[in-house]
């Protein structure tokens, strides 16, 4: 573009070189765009390699001890050796089952209370809504997981082990209990978002049509509002589902399918923290666990490609 | 009452005399007469003497004509704000009356305490009498019941993100209209009536925000249409449209308002003397004129609402 002749030779073009503002700005581009660079690219792979060293580890049951996959998802035989031979059995059945119960059963419960607080506070209440319980709702999301347990620990294991058939207190009920508590505010500060983002040109169409506050909130904005809470409740769900600590001290470890609410079981994460330090680098054991942790990650995967796919088909796709 | 007196609070323009004209109404009545002339020069004074001699005839269509709205000493309070100041006016039945005056000077405010779309404002507070047909607008009917006879149209479109059929049938469902056939019907005439049923025919079951913007605000007011309203509020439609969609959205209103009383909102004052009937200035809260459109703009009677509508302010 910029030589200095045509072909023709006739004209000669000279190039005005940047002036000092612009030398500066230009400079300061070219160093910006590479830190970006450097920066994002780097976060990518290290995210790429944990994702790689994971699945290295957590496949070594399989090829280095010759389990079948299957198995380890149903069978429920758990007895790994902690030993570079092998030779044990590593159905993961029960920490699954014992995974899957609490948390869906803490979404169920708090997932409601999430949705109506947040409609609380966007469509019914704005103005003390926002002024006084969003802040505490989004100090709630930083409260650590330990506090939850412990309050678990030391006020809901008591009242179930008083008031229900539990033995013990601890049991699926106290986690599921502990774990709604805990996505609770994310779940509920997620969907306010979504909710208030919602144009306010939405309402008021509908409110100048006639509508009333619950045909506004239940036809409009709940719908249009859809993906946001969805996005709420998959968040929700990762949380909890990754949740060891706190589940660890109310769910009882007990390595048994729970036949009811008020029984003890176990679950991945609570088995893996629990074992991780006792296991001899590369045993069968170890490995195991791994393949838990895996396990882990490619439900979260799932249960989110499921909620995607369910919100794309169930809806209309006028977005 | 604020030291602006306004017309429609000052004796000599009563409400009734207003009302019972039409396009002349000013001058129809000699009340009013006076007052008009005797504060402008000798043409305008024959001027008003042939208004009222070309209009004996539209008197008759005028006694058709009822008052829709009647309000008087309304305040309006945004918490300590006084956004409307003693507004006394009547609306007639099947005209376009127009509300014009600069940017925050109530108009709009106006427009959405006639169906109570201000309840929904932090706030908001109003003092005075507000009557429709009759019936005082906060205590003698439910602000559903309200919205659904009194209808309104948006600045922006504001069209749901639904289909095109489902945005029309949202009001109709919200009455309990569960029919297909019923609710086909509505549609179809709803769509047609606001001049979009051609273009939108087949594609009804499509997003209604793949329209243009001014497909969407005729979407919109088809959508307030289907509602069967008696009153269709606007609060500036077609501040956000381009010239030509501007155009097609006046000529449907002009052919709305033989079923329909109509208030439009516009910061156009072209559009309001092409398309309405009477005009009313606001300023600062106050209502400085109210009369018939061509008086408005013709022979304003106060400085003020001259100065507007030439241009020296706003």
């Amino acid at each position: 573009m910029y030589t200095s002749s045509g072909s023709l030779g006739t004209t000669s073009r000279t190039v005005v070189p940047p002036g000092r503002a612009a030398a500066k700005a230009l400079r300061h581009d070219t160093w910006g765009r590479l830190l970006i660079r450097t920066v994002g690219f780097t976060s990518i792979l290290l995210t790429l390699a944990i994702g790689a060293f994971l699945l290295y580890r957590g496949t070594g049951s399989f090829w280095l001890y010759g389990h079948s996959p299957l198995d380890f998802i149903i069978s429920s035989q758990w007895n790994p050796a902690d030993t570079m031979e092998g030779g044990g059995h590593i159905g993961a059945a029960m920490f699954i089952a014992g995974s899957l119960i609490t948390c869906l059963l803490a979404l169920i419960i708090a997932t409601p209370c999430s949705i109506s607080l947040a409609i609380f506070m966007t469509e019914i209440a704005p103005t003390w809504g926002n002024r006084i319980w969003r802040p505490v709702i989004e100090i709630f999301v930083g409260i650590p997981s330990i506090v939850y347990g412990w309050l678990g620990l030391t006020v809901l294991v008591p009242f179930i082990r008083e008031y229900t058939p539990s033995l013990t207190g601890f049991s699926v009920l106290a986690a599921a209990l502990v774990l709604a508590l805990m996505m609770f505010p994310t779940v509920t500060a997620v969907t306010i978002n979504a909710l208030d983002s919602v144009p306010k040109t939405y309402r008021q169409a509908a409110y100048g049509l006639g509508a009333t506050r619950w045909e506004v909130i239940r036809q409009i904005i709940l719908p249009v509002a859809k993906r946001g809470i969805l996005a709420a409740l998959i968040l929700g769900f990762a949380r909890a589902f990754g949740e060891a600590l706190a589940v660890a001290m109310v769910i009882g470890k007990m390595k048994a399918f729970p036949t009811s609410l008020f029984d003890a079981t176990v679950n991945l994460t609570a088995a893996i923290a629990a074992d991780m330090g006792n296991t001899m680098e590369g045993s069968e054991f170890n490995m195991a666990l791994w393949s838990m942790a895996l396990l882990l990650f490619v439900i979260s995967v799932l249960f989110i490609f499921t909620l995607r796919y369910l919100s794309n088909a169930g809806g209309d796709t006028h977005d | 009452m604020t030291h602006i007196t306004t017309q429609t609070t000052s004796s000599p323009l009563s409400p009734t005399t207003l009302l019972s004209t039409t396009h002349s109404g000013a001058s129809a009545s000699p009340l009013v007469g006076q007052s008009a002339v005797s504060s402008h020069d000798a043409p305008n004074e024959a001027r008003a003497k042939n208004f009222l001699k070309d209009n004996i005839a539209s008197r008759e269509a005028a006694a058709t004509k009822t008052k829709k709205f009647s309000v008087s000493n309304l305040n309006f309070y945004y918490g300590q704000f006084h956004a409307l100041k003693n507004i006394s006016m009547d609306i007639t039945s099947h005209e376009i009356t127009a509300f014009i005056g600069p940017s925050g000077c109530g108009k709009s405010t106006f427009l959405k305490t006639l169906n109570r779309m201000n309840d929904l404002e932090e706030g908001a507070r109003v003092e005075g009498s507000l009557y429709l047909d009759g019936l005082d607008i906060y205590h003698d009917i439910n602000p559903i019941d309200l919205r659904h006879r009194v209808g309104m149209v948006f600045q922006q479109p504001n069209p749901f993100p639904k289909s095109i059929y489902d945005n029309v049938a949202f009001g109709p469902r919200l009455q309990g209209i569960t029919k297909r056939s019923e609710l086909d019907d509505i549609v179809e005439t709803s769509l047609r009536n606001a001049s979009i049923w051609n273009e939108v025919k087949d594609r009804l079951h499509k997003s209604a925000l793949g329209l243009s913007g001014g497909q969407q605000q005729r979407l919109c007011i088809a959508r307030t249409l289907a509602t069967k309203p008696e009153v269709i509020l606007m609060d500036e439609p077609t501040s956000a449209l381009d010239p030509i969609a501007t155009a097609k959205i006046e000529e449907l209103v002009m052919t709305l308002k033989d079923r329909y009383t109509i208030v439009i909102v516009t910061h156009n004052m072209q559009q309001a003397a092409r398309i309405s009937d009477k005009t009313a200035f606001f300023f600062l809260g106050d209502l400085i004129e109210y009369d018939v459109t061509n008086i408005m703009f013709t022979n304003p009677a106060h400085a003020q609402t001259e100065a507007y509508i030439t241009g020296r302010f706003g």
